[in-house]
């Protein structure tokens, strides 16, 4: 039986965010091979031309991320997905995708790197995917779930605001969310058809002037009112879809700043300090840009320390310190290479802070 | 003295499918040409209203501000998976790619073979002028042998910048594209024959036959640093010597 048929199921983190992304509505899928994301590529070669949707096994990620272009400008609900050194070849057709206003998800099953690193889960992408990656001034909004379900919730929601905002969306996961196994409730399939009309697609100059869809405006003056245009809505994403999560902050002395599957882990931190006396808490970003800045600032001033766990070499944090901006210490404990920090690891980190 | 229009006869105009915007093409360049031919075909298909055309980044790279139909423009090599991408999720477009040889051939040598190998039912325009136009007259794969250009400026060696790449061949080694063909505009004869070339490819398109590629042998008078006329005379005598013209695969003829 398909998933499309239950609504409990299962399902890898990969599968799940496949599905999700058929109920979404995405009617085009184009990927290429990478470990740890090929279940996602696998699940949609066989499910999506069911959907009636298109699905090809791209070239390369290249090619996957410009046939997302065109499939975009079609004005169809259009996805790929890959893992670091793959998204790295994306970064090009990416810029080209915002520069162009046009919607876009994007997931990135982050693995070790850099170069070819390894296939174990890593959160080394951060920077890219949250400070540009591709060329030019454009934003794009990143989610950084920390289970299965929420993965696919992100699903949904990045089609969502890739259409409100016309821009790409990245799902931010990693090599453990893609791999592991969970229960998830797949949400209600939308139909693509009772989704709000592009009357900005390429779908044939008929009975209208001709649509354009372009990133090359060779006048500055042009130019310049397209980026200041995209700017404000950019400041727009930062005032109203900024997400987070605070767990146990109220009464905390130390909170621990994570996302991802290192917020997964957090949590069992949190329990075991609170076990033990220790008044720790968690922000866990979800919104990884825009980011949570207000309510980290907002912590800094009852806490005495903002622990910053993250899978590199310290990435997030170097947001949590601007958000924080010296109202409180602000350490840092990265684990590198694919290695994912065990609960009594962070613990540990955090008892230098408390008391 | 003013002429009076009044008993003439129109035998030549614009074509409905171009507004009334300027082409950005040097004097004498054959890209004017080809777009033009490209036009007139859209109009005699009575396709404008279907067709989404996929700008390149090079000489033809603000194209679809002179067409009156859809447009995008696509990354440097990457027209063929966009096209893809168009029409793949609605196949009742018509979707051509025009691209020239640094893009097609160099940059986007992947998306350009992989579309073709795959049969998309599109059509690709080919626009080898054995130069790089638009960033100044640097080398391009197809440029000839001991051509001069400014980054090979004692000619084209092979041993050391490889040989004029015959994508046509290419692309007529794989089992999925439908029409393969080269052509030049050097002449009247030459336009006449393109225009049936590239009639035919789009044709293939609407009757859903798959993928065609006509490949065009065209002038860079700006830096080839010739006038047309030695241009003209230059890919008569010497271009077709190292890319032969004629089809290479007609696959559409039948049913
Ligand atoms: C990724 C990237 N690399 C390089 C360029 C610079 N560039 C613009 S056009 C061009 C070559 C165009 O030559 P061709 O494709 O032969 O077209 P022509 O201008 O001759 O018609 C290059 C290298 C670019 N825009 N993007
Ligand atoms: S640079 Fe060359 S190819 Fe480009 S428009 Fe001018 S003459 Fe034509
Ligand atoms: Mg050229």
């Amino acid at each position: 039986m398909g998933a499309d048929t239950i609504d409990k199921v299962l399902m890898t983190g990969n599968e799940a965010m496949a599905e999700a992304g058929i109920r979404a509505g995405c009617r085009a899928y184009f990927g290429y091979p990478i470990t740890p994301q090929n279940e996602l590529l696998e699940y949609m070669s066989a499910h999506m031309p069911q959907a009636g949707g298109a699905f090809i096994q791209a070239e390369s990620e290249i090619a996957a991320i410009n046939m997302c272009y065109g499939a975009s400008a079609a004005g169809v609900r259009t996805m790929t997905s890959s893992s670091s050194p793959g998204i790295s070849l994306k970064m090009e057709g990416i810029s080209y995708i915002a520069g162009a206003d046009l919607p876009c998800v994007i997931v990135n099953v982050v693995r070790g790197g850099p170069g070819l690193g390894n296939i174990a889960p890593a959160q080394g992408d951060y920077f890219q995917a949250t400070k540009g990656g591709g060329h030019g001034d454009y934003r794009m909004i990143v989610l950084g779930p920390s289970t299965i379900p929420e993965a696919t919730e992100h699903v949904m929601l990045a089609f969502e605001l890739a259409d409100k905002y016309r821009g790409p969306v990245m799902i931010l996961a990693d090599g453990m969310l893609g791999q592991m196994m969970e229960p998830v409730v797949l949400p209600k399939p939308v139909d693509p058809a009772t989704l709000p009309a592009k009357p900005w697609a390429l779908t044939g100059a008929k009975g209208r002037e001709p649509n354009i869809v372009t990133s090359f405006y060779l006048d500055p003056e042009e130019l310049n009112m397209m980026d200041v245009k995209r700017e404000s809505r950019y400041r727009q994403i930062e005032e109203q879809e900024v997400r987070y999560e605070e767990h146990e902050t109220a009464d905390a002395t130390v909170v621990i700043a994570a996302y991802g599957s290192v917020a997964r882990i957090a949590r069992t931190v949190v329990k075991m300090a609170r076990g033990e006396g220790i008044k720790l808490g968690l922000l866990r970003p979800i919104s990884l840009w825009p980011f949570p800045y207000a309510p980290l600032r907002a912590i800094a001033d009852r806490v005495d320390a903002i622990l910053t766990v993250e899978m590199n070499a310290g990435q997030m944090v170097e947001d949590v310190r601007l958000a924080v901006a010296e109202r409180a210490q602000t350490p840092f404990y990265g684990v590198l290479g694919g290695l994912v920090p065990t609960p009594k690891d962070i613990l540990r980190e955090v008892k230098r802070y408390a008391g | 003295m003013p002429v009076s229009t009044e008993n003439m006869v129109k035998v030549f105009e614009r074509p409905n499918s171009l507004n009334e915007s300027q082409f950005s093409y040097c004097p004498g360049c054959h890209h004017g040409v080809v777009t033009r031919i490209v036009a007139q075909t859209i109009d005699e298909l009575e396709i404008r209203e279907r067709t989404v055309l996929v700008a390149p980044v090079g000489c033809s790279v603000s194209m679809y501000q002179w067409f009156r139909c859809d447009g995008t423009q696509a990354s440097h090599g990457r027209a063929c998976a966009v096209a893809t991408g168009l029409k793949r999720v609605n196949p009742n477009l018509i979707v051509f790619t025009y691209q020239g040889d640094g893009d097609l051939a160099a940059i986007g040598t992947a998306e350009s073979i992989h579309a073709a190998n795959r049969g998309e039912n599109i059509t690709v325009i080919f626009i080898n002028n054995q130069i790089y136009g638009m960033t100044g007259g640097q080398m391009a794969p197809t440029t000839l042998l001991g051509q001069w250009a400014t980054s090979c400026p004692d000619g084209r060696e092979g041993s050391l910048a490889g040989y004029p790449l015959r994508f046509a061949e290419m692309v007529a080694q794989l089992e999925a594209p439908v029409y393969v063909t080269r052509q030049s505009v050097y002449d009247q004869k030459r336009i006449m024959a393109t225009t049936r070339a590239i009639m035919k490819a789009f044709r293939y398109q609407v009757e859903g036959k798959g993928y065609a590629l006509v490949e065009v042998l065209t002038n860079c008078p700006t830096n080839w640093k010739m006038g047309p006329v030695e241009a003209n005379r230059r890919l008569a005598d010497e271009v077709v010597k190292t890319f032969p013209l004629g089809d290479l695969v007609d696959r559409g003829q039948s049913g």
